[in-house]
């Protein structure tokens, strides 16, 4: 099913056309308003009358995080606080956090995008939606709140946590449509099994899972525990939040609702946009914006893009699942390496669960990788030969896949720290040192 | 004859294994022999329980990864050649042993042996009139 066909199903030029002349309002809006882009754009000798076309965005400067930091909390707000309705702001692990801001507009669009990523998942008014994202600073839980009452789904507001009512009220109010984090929703099942709950007595048809990177195997096994369509949706609060690109049941990339923030691909290393079918990172100009209207925003997520027409009939632009993340990437021994790619191991194994744990450390000048692993209850031999060949072949499982060796540590069930939100699967030593 | 042996995975960090024997004491549970096999950074704990389920149970509940294993229980007289007579049998019909332990007390010796095929090893030597321990003496061991 598809929300807005108009919009969704458009003929490509005639979408680039309505880029344009939003992208064209929108840098009239920055100059005017944004005292840090208009200073850029000065330093540049851009005008906002200069650039017409989304074929002139490579031309125009670069927004990243450093520049929300360095402008907070407000200071890159194109409107007077008057206009303000909604402010979410990111954790902030590293100093201060995110602050983002939304008009009333703003908020419709937001709905807007989510009515579509939750249509493109089959969910209707007849569904019950279990929204298990967290509520309060963090976009998700509220940005799929309101795309979903925008399409009249039976909204459960439980917010994330609380894993034993998660499962009861999911039974008892039949939802149909979970949404949380990939790695919330491998934890659901593991709870859902351990308490010995068949997931035949849940009416769970399809999960829409994001706010982290996470595998294809990953998708199988949670597909296969709690016998849904697993889809994956992506967002970031900085463009909107939930929202920003979606997949459709034909699992073949997501959906970016273009006609709102203009996506491009380019190389982290010379900033230099890609052509479609190049891996890169993901840049995003949110052309319709009202409240934080940012300029080509690198995300840090590195995917692909796609402008071919889909099964389903859309035909916006598609990215492949995010690949990974700039600065998840980790340099051991000179080997670019992404946590998922550990993730995507130990999964193809049949003895093995996702649960890991990756360890960078520096000793004599080498990178070591130590990978701890959970030995589950249902994989544990008390044959110390049969668990030492076990962990020989995860070892050389990695090997093989990432082509550099790392040592492997079987650890007890529930020691690695479970998420409710983002799951950590890193802990590199090395940064420490020199921070 | 077939005895159920309880394992538990534990990390090599120190107070784990007085929380599996914790476990077991308040429960009320006796432990009537054991053993522990260990490598760099794990080992594994064997325990011979009377009540090896109930263990299991508990043990799970706090996040242990644990099993039940099939093991036989061999009664050898406490004197020279004792233990060599009754390996020589599984020897001589080709079962070989994953692993075993034992314990003496004054005129015999208990052995817990763990082979591929359980079942056969009891029959060769209740066969060959060797003494087993039965489930239910578990805590006469």
């Amino acid at each position: 099913m598809i929300w807005n066909e108009y919009i969704e199903c458009m003929d490509r030029e005639k979408l680039t056309k309505l880029q344009s002349e939003r992208l064209s309002a929108m840098l009239e809006r920055l100059y005017f308003n944004v005292p840090f882009y208009r200073k850029l754009f000065q330093e540049k000798g851009i005008e906002p009358g200069d650039i017409k076309s989304v074929e002139q965005l490579k031309y125009l400067p670069f927004t990243t995080k450093q520049d929300l930091r360095d402008n907070y909390p407000f200071g890159l707000f194109a409107v007077p606080n008057s206009e303000i309705v909604r402010i979410h702001a990111s954790s902030g692990t590293t100093g201060k956090p995110t602050v983002v801001g939304y008009t009333r507009k703003d908020i419709n669009t937001w709905s807007e995008v989510v009515a579509r990523t939750l249509t493109a998942a089959g969910a209707g008014k007849n569904d019950v939606l279990q929204i298990a994202y967290g509520y309060g600073l963090f976009t998700g839980g509220l940005g799929i709140h309101y795309g979903a009452e925008k399409i009249g789904a039976a909204v459960i507001p439980i917010s994330g946590g609380n894993t034993q009512r998660q499962l009861q009220l999911m039974k008892d109010f039949g939802s149909t449509i979970l949404a949380c984090t990939p790695s919330y929703a491998m934890f659901l099942a593991e709870a859902m099994y351990e308490a010995n709950m068949s997931i035949d007595s849940f009416k769970l048809k399809a999960g829409i899972f994001g706010a982290e990177p996470w595998t294809e195997e990953m998708r199988n096994v949670i597909e296969t525990s709690l016998k849904i369509k697993a889809l994956d949706i992506y967002g970031l609060s900085e463009v909107i939040g939930p929202g920003v690109a979606s997949e459709c049941y034909h699992q073949q990339g997501l959906h970016i609702f273009e006609d709102h923030f203009i996506p491009e691909v380019i190389d982290p290393n010379t900033l230099e946009v890609l052509p479609y079918g190049q891996v890169g990172e993901l840049v995003f100009t949110c052309i319709t914006k009202e409240a934080l209207p940012l300029l080509r925003y690198r995300t840090h997520d590195l995917t692909v893009l796609n402008a071919d027409k889909c099964t389903c009939g859309r035909t916006i632009v598609r990215m492949q699942k995010c690949l990974g993340r700039t600065d998840d990437m980790l340099i051991i021994r000179g080997v670019n390496v992404f946590p998922s790619q550990i993730e995507a191991v130990l999964l193809e194994m049949s003895e093995t669960r996702p649960q890991y744990l990756i360890i960078v450390d520096r000793k004599n000048n080498l990178d070591l990788m130590e990978i701890w692993v959970e030995v589950e209850g249902q994989f544990f031999s008390d044959e110390i030969k049969k668990l030492e060949s076990l962990k020989r072949k995860i070892q050389h499982n990695i090997e093989s896949t990432l082509g550099i060796s790392a040592s492997v540590k079987l650890v007890e069930p529930k020691t690695i720290e479970r998420s409710e939100g983002k799951a950590k699967r890193v802990i590199d030593k090395r940064k420490l040192k020199l921070g | 004859m077939i005895i159920k042996q309880l394992s538990v995975f534990l990390e090599n960090k120190s107070g784990r294994l007085t929380e599996v024997t914790e476990a077991i004491a308040s429960a009320n549970i006796n432990i009537s022999a054991f053993s522990i096999a260990d490598s760099d950074d794990y080992g594994v704990l064997r325990l011979i329980l009377n009540k090896p389920e109930e263990a299991e149970k508990i043990l799970k509940a706090k996040n242990f990864s644990v099993s039940i294993t099939d093991v036989v229980g061999l009664v050898v007289p406490n004197e020279p050649g004792g233990l060599h007579r009754a390996l020589s049998i599984l020897s001589a019909e080709g079962i070989s042993v994953e692993y075993m332990y034992a314990f003496a007390l004054s005129n015999s010796a208990t052995v817990i042996i763990r082979t591929e095929s359980i079942e056969q090893t009891i029959s060769i030597l209740q066969k060959n009139k060797m003494q087993l321990i039965k489930t239910s003496d578990i805590y006469e061991i």
